[in-house]
C-alpha cells in the first residue's frame, strides 16, 4: 500500500489521476474502520487532511461554499446561522471525537444511504462540486446518489466543495435511533422552508437505496401552506404531508428496523418537522 | 514507511510502519505507549481518544501518516513523570475506575471537555463523554469525578 500525502489541492487531483485506485481519506470515520476491520486493503491512501483549502468555507454573494474537509464540529461552531439544518445534523452525528474528524466531504464520499448530512443538503438544494484534473463539474446533490454506497463520482475525481444558500427561511433536521450518540439513522428527515420562493425542501435518509427528496411532497406543502396569512397550518395538510413523504421512501427490514416502522417514523418525522419550522417561520 | 511526529511533547519516530496502520497501533506497539487503549477499532467506544493537534480524536481512526509532523498527546502526556493531572485525581478520588479499560479515553475526553467549558453541566459531561463507553461503573462514579475536577478547577490549570 502506499501512502499519498498531498500538500495542495493540484497536486491530490494529479495523483488522484495518476491512483484512479486511491482511495481518499480525510477524517478516517469511515475509511479507517474498513482497514482495521481488513474489509479493504485499497492499494494507496490519499490523505486529503494536509490540503488547507479543503477545510475553510465562504460566503460568494448567495452561496456559500463549504470545502469537503470542513469537519462536522465546526460546522455546528461556524455555520448554525446560515446552514441551520445541516448544523443540526451534525449535532447528531457520532460523538465529539467523530465530529472532530468526520467531513461532510467523507460523508459524501461514502454515500451511505444513512449518511447524516445528505436529508439537510436534500432539503436545501445543494449542490457537490467535483474536481479531476480533466475540470471541475457541479452536481445538485439529489442527483449524486446513485445506489447504495454508490455516486457519481469519477474514478479521478475529488469532492472540493459542497455549494448551498444559505438558509432563507427555518430549516429542521430530525433523526431516529436507538440513543442519541454514535447511532446509524434508523431513517431520518430533513425540511427546509424556503419562504423567498414560497417552496419547500425535503430530504429522505435510511429509507431507501440512496438518500432522496420526497418530491411530491415538497410540491404538495409548497402549494397548501398559508403563506400569505402565516396563519395555522391544517392539521389534514400537515398529515397529508407525512404520507406523501412517507410513500416517497422505499425502505428495507434490516438489522436496524424494518421497513414499515420507517415508514411510520417517516410519517412522523415529516409531521413534526414541518410543524416546527412553521412554528419558526410565524415567529 | 516511517513517520515522525511529536509525542507528548517529544520528537517520536516509529519505523516500518504500515500504510495502512492507524495511529493508535503507532502509539501502542511502535513507541511503547500502551495508555491509550485498543478495543472497538471503529470509533466506537473512545478508548483511544488523544490529542491530535489539541484536538480530541479516536486514535484507531487516524491513519499513522496523517499523524506525520503533528502533535500528539497522549494520557501518558497529560501530566509531569511521575504526578497526576486533577482529572487523574478526582478520578481515583471519585472511585471512577472499575476494571480501568475506558479510563484513559474518559480520562483525556474530560480533560479536553473541562480546558473549553471548565464549568459543564450535567447534560453537557454527559453529551462531551457520548463517545466513551464505560461497561462497569454504569457512569455515576464518572459523572462525580467531573464534577469534582471541575469544582477542583481542572480546566483553569
Amino acid at each position: 500500500m502506499d501512502f499519498l500525502n498531498p500538500a495542495t489541492w493540484a497536486d491530490a487531483l494529479k495523483m488522484k489521476a495518476e491512483r484512479p485506485d486511491a482511495v481518499p481519506i480525510a477524517g478516517g470515520t469511515d475509511v479507517m474502520v474498513e482497514l482495521n476491520f481488513h474489509r479493504r486493503r485499497p492499494p494507496a491512501l490519499l490523505d486529503l487532511t494536509r490540503i488547507g483549502e479543503l477545510s475553510t468555507w465562504d460566503l460568494d454573494g448567495d452561496t456559500l461554499r463549504l470545502g469537503a474537509g470542513v469537519s462536522y464540529a465546526r460546522i455546528m461552531a461556524e455555520l448554525g446561522e446560515q446552514l441551520p439544518g445541516l448544523a443540526m445534523a451534525a449535532r447528531t452525528v457520532g460523538s465529539p471525537q467523530i465530529r472532530n474528524r468526520g467531513t461532510v466531504g467523507g460523508n459524501l464520499g461514502s454515500a451511505s444511504p444513512a449518511g447524516d448530512a445528505h436529508p439537510p443538503l436534500l432539503a436545501a438544494g445543494a449542490r457537490v462540486e467535483l474536481a479531476s484534473v480533466r475540470g471541475t463539474r457541479l452536481v445538485p446533490v439529489d442527483e449524486f446518489f446513485t445506489g447504495p454506497k454508490r455516486s457519481v463520482l469519477a474514478p479521478d475525481e475529488l469532492i472540493a466543495a459542497v455549494l448551498v444558500r444559505p438558509a432563507a427561511g427555518p430549516e429542521q433536521f430530525s433523526k431516529i435511533g436507538t440513543r442519541n450518540a454514535m447511532v446509524i439513522a434508523v431513517s431520518s428527515f430533513a425540511l427546509a422552508l424556503h419562504p423567498d420562493r414560497r417552496a419547500v425542501g425535503t430530504g429522505i435518509g435510511s429509507a431507501a437505496p440512496t438518500p432522496r427528496r420526497a418530491a411530491e411532497a415538497e410540491l404538495f406543502a409548497a402549494g397548501q401552506l398559508p403563506w400569505d396569512t402565516l396563519g395555522a397550518l391544517d392539521p389534514d395538510v400537515v398529515r397529508r404531508f407525512g404520507e406523501l413523504v412517507a410513500a416517497a421512501a422505499a425502505p428495507i427490514d434490516d438489522v436496524r428496523g424494518t421497513a414499515a416502522y420507517r415508514r411510520h417514523a417517516l410519517a412522523v418525522m415529516a409531521r413534526r418537522t414541518l410543524t416546527w419550522a412553521w412554528r419558526d417561520l410565524c415567529g | 514507511m516511517r513517520v515522525t511526529c511529536t509525542v507528548n511533547g517529544v520528537d517520536r519516530t516509529a519505523d516500518d510502519v504500515w500504510e495502512g496502520e492507524s495511529l493508535l497501533y503507532v502509539l501502542r506497539e511502535r513507541l511503547g505507549l500502551p495508555g491509550s487503549k485498543n478495543a472497538c477499532e471503529q470509533g466506537e467506544c473512545g478508548s483511544c481518544t488523544v490529542y491530535l493537534d489539541g484536538t480530541a480524536v479516536c486514535a484507531c481512526l487516524v491513519a499513522a501518516g496523517q499523524a506525520a509532523g503533528r502533535d500528539v498527546r497522549t494520557v501518558e502526556g497529560l501530566a509531569p513523570e511521575g504526578g497526576l493531572d486533577p482529572v487523574q485525581r478526582a478520578f481515583l478520588q471519585a472511585g471512577a475506575v472499575q476494571c480501568g479499560f475506558c479510563t484513559p479515553g474518559l480520562i483525556v475526553s474530560v480533560h479536553d471537555l473541562l480546558a473549553h467549558n471548565p464549568q459543564p453541566t450535567d447534560p453537557e459531561i454527559r453529551e462531551a463523554l457520548a463517545g466513551n463507553l464505560c461497561r462497569c461503573t454504569g457512569y455515576e462514579k464518572i459523572m462525580d469525578a467531573v464534577r469534582l475536577a471541575a469544582a477542583d478547577g481542572a480546566g483553569a490549570a
